[in-house]
């Protein structure tokens, strides 16, 4: 009943009195968000607001929650258009690190390449690519690394996706092992059980992929929770694409690191396309990713993903932060995913095939080398050679993993493999299905 | 079972738990009390939550007030906040954090606050907890125990009855335990929680409080009053994979566990037949080898649940006899189970497998 209301001020509430004066709607429809070019269009990016390196202040790293908020709609950025750092977040990196950041991204970017050739030779099942968003990856694996107690359970753990190799490459982990797993050969630890890219090292601080999008987010902060009930400053890193943040492991994983504060860090990679959904399909345009952490009441950091320093940076941040026993982060990392989704994928069916090019962030390795470069750490030549010593480094490494079998040529796995591992030990049922099949 | 002789476990792996007890040896030699069920069950968290500081335990409204059922009360305030919380309304969230904690090192027990509830967090059940270990070359596992309330006879409709067993006795990777009694509850908690692998953990909700043999007209009869309730105090396991026979019999093998493991005792007393009762405790792995000698001896069998019956658990028991015992069958291998429909409240007691229908598979069956 609203019978005390006077009739203006109630005519006033129930009226169609909109904002352009015009009322409603002719009419009302499904609102079907689209991206600003398909094939055919040039690429358009406009969209996508660049604030020079001064904008974006940089809080203390036990600032309360608050004090982030307007992280979560500016881009943290180091590096400007000239490859000149600058800024609140430039984290004055020595030259030996930012060498070091280069190396691993064009390791990256060379062994991805390889297995793409290797998918298509019929030697791999599938294969990915973090193409043009390799910094991503890096840049946290090292900041993490700074003080890492080490990795393992009890330890640091980063809970990737499929597009963060960069972080295996960063953490040392063996290339000959690696493209084992993409060729599903006897060098391959995981002896098959998962389609290539699907790694797990735990020692390299690379938590089993799963496959299944999202899943892993609530584990990195159940790992972070872990930590804290025993009091150690380890993180849990948890990564997803922008896409798979509409899953609900997402927001369990952002409603348990916001209760229990755990040492955890939720990154969100948005690299703008979810196979062939733009990322307005998943809601990134009516707000960006990293406000959906201040719902939760989580530090929010968004930064410019292509940028070495910058994600070097926030990374460094959030894992203070959380090492410090100050709680969680949301950090969404704006990229490009230049390459195909995977091996599977054909772009060019949904987007400019220029769009990369186009992509107002640039390039992460050239966007690093030119840095160096402007330094005056880097001559082109020395570019050259860390360009060709990676491919050299990578080519032996597939070389000899080949060495080993591919997937349908000289591998020895067996099939008693398959029933390894499913239990601690294997129960009656399997023993008598392994003794079927003649094992 | 040890996984440190596994050769792909590799030296950064935390140590394995230290080898669980054999089932007949307890720390108090001997001592028993009276329990329920609820209290049996929460003896068994707060045993190895004193023995083993991994353990931790969580749920919707299960730390500070004890769970809705009571089965960790006072967990909190003996092992502090740290060990023993609420969780936010999140299934996904409550298993996600436990598959977590789990491979972390801890051992997680979770409770999920009935297994109607569950299927927000079946993803990380199925997907993730089952799957780590196989995934990882062993490298990884997610030893956690996912505790839940089944079955009905307490009015609670379709969404506070269901028996969803056969959703998780379907999946590789994981062990599947319903125990019927305080004693079995107990000593399976236990060795649920040692188990390195995850467990799904089913608690009849009917039994928590005493045995209920289906006569849901007659007066309830309180665990105080039945021996499965004098339950030894400490520490003591009942290992998985193993199934107990009830009552030996020779004229026919009832299949059951949970609620009709007590409704088979009833029906098989009224029809007046010999039967040989089996509660199977353990569902995945099945202790096959006792329920194929059980049917090998009687030739009959009838198999018992609560859950539905399409492609329930009752259907991969009775291929399992079909297979072993073919040449000794006298009869139809008979399921009396919950029928293919919501769980009701208003016709529940039509719906629940109780003691008449029960009799009425057994007289069937010995008259074929």
């Amino acid at each position: 009943m609203v019978d005390a209301v006077s009739s203006d001020a109630a005519e006033a509430a129930n009226s169609m009195d909109t904002a352009d004066g015009h009322g409603p709607r002719t009419e009302l429809r499904l609102h079907v968000p689209a991206p600003a070019a398909r094939p055919g269009e040039d690429p358009d990016f406009s969209f996508l607001a660049v604030p020079p390196v001064d904008e974006a202040p940089r809080p203390a790293v036990d600032a309360p929650a608050t004090d982030t908020y307007d992280l979560a709609t500016t881009l943290i950025r180091v590096l400007d258009d000239d490859g000149h750092a600058g800024g609140a977040w430039d984290p004055g990196l020595d030259a030996g690190t930012l060498r070091a950041g280069l190396e691993h991204m064009l390791v990256t970017r060379t062994i991805e390449e390889q297995f793409m050739l290797l998918q298509r030779q019929g030697k791999a099942a599938f294969a990915m690519r973090s193409l043009g968003e390799e910094a991503v990856a890096v840049s946290a694996a090292m900041a993490v690394g700074v003080d890492s107690p080490g990795y393992g359970p009890g330890l640091d753990m980063h809970f990737p996706t499929y597009r963060q190799s960069g972080i295996l490459v960063a953490n040392g982990h063996s290339l000959v092992e690696m493209t084992c797993q993409i060729l599903s050969n006897e060098g391959d630890r995981l002896k098959g059980a998962q389609l290539p890219v699907l790694h797990s090292v735990p020692e390299c601080g690379y938590f089993s992929i799963s496959g299944n999008l999202a899943t892993q987010l609530p584990q990195a902060v159940g790992w972070a929770m872990a930590g804290a009930i025993e009091g150690n400053r380890i993180v849990g890193v948890g990564w997803t694409g922008e896409g798979a943040t509409a899953e609900n492991d997402f927001h369990s994983a952002l409603v348990f690191a916001s209760v229990y504060q755990p040492p955890s860090i939720t990154c969100v990679v948005n690299n703008q396309w979810a196979i062939s959904s733009f990322q307005g399909i998943a809601g990134g345009t009516n707000a960006s990713f990293a406000q959906r952490g201040i719902g939760y009441g989580v530090a929010t950091l968004r930064v410019d993903g292509n940028d070495f320093l910058a994600g070097w940076a926030a990374t460094r941040w959030a894992t203070a932060r959380a090492r410090g026993g100050f709680g969680p982060t949301l950090i969404e990392w704006v990229t490009y995913r230049a390459a195909s989704h995977s091996s599977s994928d054909d772009p060019s069916k949904y987007r400019p095939v220029e769009s990369a090019k186009a992509w107002p962030l640039g390039d992460p390795v050239d966007r690093l080398t030119e840095h160096l470069i402007g330094l005056g750490e880097l001559t082109l030549s020395d570019v050259e050679a860390i360009r060709s010593s990676a491919r050299d480094r990578v080519l032996a490494a597939v070389a000899e993993a080949e060495s080993m079998g591919t997937l349908n040529s000289g591998t020895s796995l067996s099939p008693v493999d398959m029933f390894r591992h499913v239990y601690a030990e294997m129960p009656p049922h399997l023993v008598e299905q392994r003794q079927e099949l003649g094992y | 079972m040890s996984v440190d002789q596994d050769p792909y476990t590799p030296a950064f792996l935390p140590a394995p738990a230290p080898s669980p007890p054999s089932s007949t040896e307890t720390a108090s030699a001997g001592q028993t009390r009276s329990m329920t069920m609820i209290e049996a069950i929460r003896d068994a968290l707060a045993v190895m939550m004193a023995r083993d500081e991994r353990v931790v335990s969580f749920g919707e409204d299960a730390g500070y007030f004890g769970g809705v059922f009571r089965c960790t009360e006072g967990l909190q305030q003996e092992f502090g906040e740290h060990r023993s919380f609420d969780t936010p309304i999140s299934e996904s969230g409550i298993v996600g954090a436990a598959v977590g904690m789990a491979s972390y090192g801890l051992r997680p027990v979770a409770e999920i606050q009935f297994a109607d509830y569950v299927y927000p967090g079946y993803d990380q059940i199925v997907s993730e907890a089952a799957r780590l270990r196989s995934r990882s070359a062993g490298e990884l596992t997610a030893p956690l125990v996912v505790r839940m309330p089944v079955g009905g006879g307490i009015r609670g409709g379709q969404t506070h009855s269901q028996s969803p067993e056969a959703l998780f006795t379907h999946v590789a990777g994981l062990k599947v335990v319903l125990p019927s009694n305080p004693i079995d509850a107990k000593g399976l908690l236990i060795a649920s929680i040692e188990d390195p692998d995850p467990v799904i953990f089913l608690e009849p909700k009917r039994l928590y409080n005493g045995p209920f043999d289906g006569h849901h007209d007659r007066p309830i009869q309180p665990w105080s009053r039945h021996e499965l309730g004098n339950v030894p105090e400490g520490h003591y396991t009942i290992p998985l994979g193993e199934a107990t026979i009830v009552r030996p019999g020779s004229e026919v093998t009832v299949l059951a566990y949970g609620t009709l493991r007590f409704v088979a005792e009833a029906a098989a007393a009224e029809a007046g037949v010999d039967a040989e009762i089996i509660d199977l405790r353990t569902l995945l792995p099945l202790d096959v080898d006792t329920v194929a000698a059980s049917v090998a001896k009687t030739g009959r069998c009838v198999i018992a649940h609560e859950a539905t019956r399409t492609s329930g658990f009752g259907a991969e028991l009775s291929a399992q006899v079909q297979e072993r015992c073919f040449d000794h069958l006298e009869a139809p291998i008979t399921r009396v189970t919950g029928y293919d429909t919501p769980y009701p409240v208003g016709l529940e007691w039509v719906y629940f497998p109780g003691p008449d229908r029960v009799a009425e598979a057994l007289r069937q069956v010995m008259a074929y």
